[in-house]
């Protein structure tokens, strides 16, 4: 049980880091402004999520992986929120501004 | 176990640390704050794997604290990048 657990660990660990990887790739080498933004959302969403995923079977207790599933649901709130506004500033300046 | 975290959280951070480059050649201003907001989620994520591998719950805290003050970054950006001469996004949507 132990060993199936710290296996998920590190398996959802690494899937996470490599979106991290990923979404880094994509802001620097999609070419335009949208495109980087598609990227940044796979970072918010699963990078984090991955992580929070392989993270719940150490802390211990319940309510510590209560604290890490809403760490994960504002940063994801908050990231859907901030991406569609830095949209909208992308669309109103034009593909180049 | 705790060596494997910390490796992670090194890996994730020396990742965010390449995606600075994209605040060094823009080339708008949205594209440095999207790096911001990578640089944000990425600090989370070294914090939450620092917590758990230094068994130190307290640092949770501090990641909690960290995601609030990045999307507040974010909307000050948009604010301040559509406040004077343009309307506010939002406003223009509504129309």
């Amino acid at each position: 049980m132990n060993l199936a657990l710290d296996m998920l660990t590190v398996f959802a660990v690494s899937a996470g880091a490599f979106f991290f990887m990923a979404g880094t790739i994509g802001l620097l080498r999609f070419p335009d402004a949208l495109a980087r933004l598609h990227a940044l959302t796979k970072v918010d969403n699963l990078g984090l999520g991955l992580i929070v995923l392989g993270l719940l079977p150490h802390v211990g207790g319940p309510l510590g992986a209560l604290k890490l599933v809403s760490v994960w649901l504002l940063v994801q709130l908050s990231g859907a929120i901030v991406t569609q506004l830095i949209a909208g500033v992308v669309r109103q300046g034009g593909p180049h501004a | 176990m705790a060596n494997f975290l910390f490796s992670a959280a090194a890996f994730v951070l020396a990742i965010v640390a390449l995606g600075l480059l994209r605040i060094l050649h823009g080339p708008a201003e949205a594209d440095r704050m999207m790096a911001a907001q990578l640089v944000g989620t990425g600090g989370v994520a070294v914090l939450l794997l620092m917590a758990v591998a230094t068994e130190t719950p307290s640092i949770v805290d501090v990641a909690l604290m960290l995601g609030l003050l990045a999307a507040f970054a974010s909307v000050a950006f948009v604010k301040g990048a559509s406040g004077s001469e343009m309307e506010t996004p939002e406003a223009s949507d509504l129309r």
